[in-house]
């Protein structure tokens, strides 16, 4: 198996190359990845060369540009082995496929009284639209918590799955936060047991795990392009075909209709009647290099390359009796994303010394405000890998928290 | 770098001045940071004769160096002004006490002890 050569990778992504980036050590991937050249190629050359509307031009600029659209959505099934491409629906990000199935399901397939069960993994984008629906809607929002080891409490989700009326299930492949990853083959298998549809939220795992949505046997999954190389403003909804078939449109107007007359409209089929409005042709267009770009240095490496590197940090952070780490012991069932704490070091400061250090992590709540609330925790400091980090990196962290335990020690 | 963790920032952050609940305080609020969710609770007491003057003033809550310092170093400086003073004091001001420079992530850091005040008073 070719191993991944991250410093000949780094060299593919052109903002490294930059004279304003040269000590850049990037390592806030979960938030979002950098682009590779073929992917800021590709936007650059569907402006200058094929830059058109879709579907309604009867002429070949524009017959290329929507051919080019619909290959990527064939391309996008491909990746996540969906049946058919119409099972694939272009939004704007994750958090607006979220919303698209909580107002339509919570209009169509929900009523009062139903239980919707999430998780204290999940980011708000999975959590708030569920509250929300819930409190309008009179539905009961059930949250499974996390065990000590920041695993998912499958004991609690047992219990919850057997309440009555269990008809969703909200549940993130990847915690944003702790790089925790949910069994959920075991999670769908018990809730389809019980006739409730699974929502997986993909956003963190898409960039690190092969997915199969047929293997996991999920009913939605959700996930966006910039956080897996591509452009900003691709949102990918994956519904199998005979739920999305029942769900009525989300957003209305241009481009999601068969036929309109003054009293009435026929909608299109799926999954061009989700897809209301112009989408961001160039931007769907240039995902497609960036699947391509991931098959071709083959998912399994990528998580290798990661997972080492998450090892040998955590190995590295260990060595600091100050440092909590947050994240499960197991590393290799878990993503390449590390949340710490530092005793008496706040998380805000942790990332400003990197800063002056080259290296840009995260710090905050990482929009997960539920789970710290439960950890107890305001905040904590992540660090989160990606095929272009390399074991320099992980000395230049060490480097750096040196430097910052010496400042605090004044 | 233009040092941020100064010494009187990181001295303010270890040894914070008024620090914790003050009695027959007689304004109070309560604010968040969003950006990492850490919240700032203020107690103000107001003199009961006009001009209104802060006799007293605390706060309670966990934070980074740059929010600590700044709220600790606000406390002392507003003690015994009046009110309406305390209700004009500019980010600049702010700034100017803790005499580094601030980015613009940081501002709400820097700032959180303010608009706490200003919440308490309002």
């Amino acid at each position: 198996m070719p191993r991944i050569d991250s410093k000949k990778i780094k060299k593919l992504f052109p903002i490294f190359s930059k004279k304003e980036n040269k000590n850049l050590v990037y390592l806030d991937n979960a938030a979002t990845t950098q682009r590779p050249k073929v992917v800021v190629d590709a936007i650059k050359d569907f402006y200058e060369t094929y830059n058109s509307n879709i579907h309604r031009g009867i002429y070949d600029l524009s017959e290329k540009a929507t051919k080019m659209y619909e290959d990527t959505r064939k391309h996008t099934a491909k990746f996540i082995n969906a049946k058919l491409s119409e099972e694939i629906i272009f939004t704007k990000n994750t958090t607006e496929s979220i919303n698209l199935l909580a107002y339509t399901l919570s209009d169509n397939m929900l009523q009062k009284g139903d239980r919707i069960i999430t998780t204290s993994l999940e980011h708000h984008a999975n959590f708030v639209p569920w509250q929300t629906m819930a409190k309008k809607k009179g539905f009961i929002l059930s949250i499974v918590p996390v065990t000590e080891d920041y695993s998912l409490d499958m004991e609690e989700f047992e219990k919850l799955i057997k309440e009555p009326n269990v008809k969703l299930v909200c549940i993130s492949a990847m915690s944003n936060v702790t790089g925790t990853t949910p069994d959920l083959k075991k999670i769908i298998k018990r809730a389809h047991k019980v006739g409730a549809l699974v929502l997986v939220d993909g956003a963190q795992s898409v960039a690190h795990e092969h997915i199969d949505v047929r293997k996991m046997d999920c009913d939605f999954f959700v996930f966006s392009s910039h956080k897996m190389f591509g452009p900003f403003g691709v949102g990918i909804l994956y519904g199998k075909k005979q739920l999305l078939d029942k769900l009525p449109p989300f957003l209305y107007g241009g481009d999601m209709i068969k036929s309109v007359k003054e009293t009435c409209t026929v909608f299109n089929d799926t999954p061009w009647k989700f897809e209301a409005g112009t989408p961001s042709i160039g931007d769907v267009v240039a995902f497609k290099k960036a699947m391509e770009f991931m098959e071709k240095l083959g998912i399994e490496n990528i998580k290798n390359h990661e997972t080492n590197l998450a090892k040998k940090t955590v190995e590295m952070l260990k060595k600091y009796k100050q440092v909590t780490i947050i994240k499960p012991k197991n590393l290799d069932k878990s993503g390449p994303v590390i949340s710490f704490t530092i005793e008496e070091i706040h998380p805000h400061d942790i990332a400003e010394v990197f800063n002056k250090e080259g290296i840009a992590i995260r710090a905050g709540h990482h929009c997960n405000q539920p789970l710290m609330s439960r950890l107890g925790i305001p905040a904590t400091a992540r660090i989160s890998f990606s095929i272009y980090n390399t074991e320099d990196d992980i000395k230049k962290v060490e480097l750096a928290l040196k430097k910052l335990f010496k400042i605090f020690a004044k | 770098m233009s040092d941020i963790y100064s010494e009187i920032i990181l001295d303010h952050y270890k040894h914070p001045h008024n620090r914790g609940h003050i009695k027959h305080d007689t304004h109070r609020a309560e604010e968040d940071n969003p950006l990492c969710g850490d919240s700032m609770k203020i107690y103000i007491k107001v003199s009961e004769k006009k001009p209104q003057i802060i006799e007293d003033i605390s706060f309670e809550g966990e934070g980074c160096a740059i929010s600590q310092a700044a709220t600790s170093m606000l406390t002392d400086f507003l003690k015994g002004k009046s009110v309406s003073q305390a209700k004009k004091i500019t980010p600049e001001q702010v700034y100017n006490l803790l005499k580094i420079e601030i980015s613009p992530a940081r501002s709400k850091c820097a700032l959180l002890g303010i608009k706490t005040i200003r919440s308490a008073l309002s």
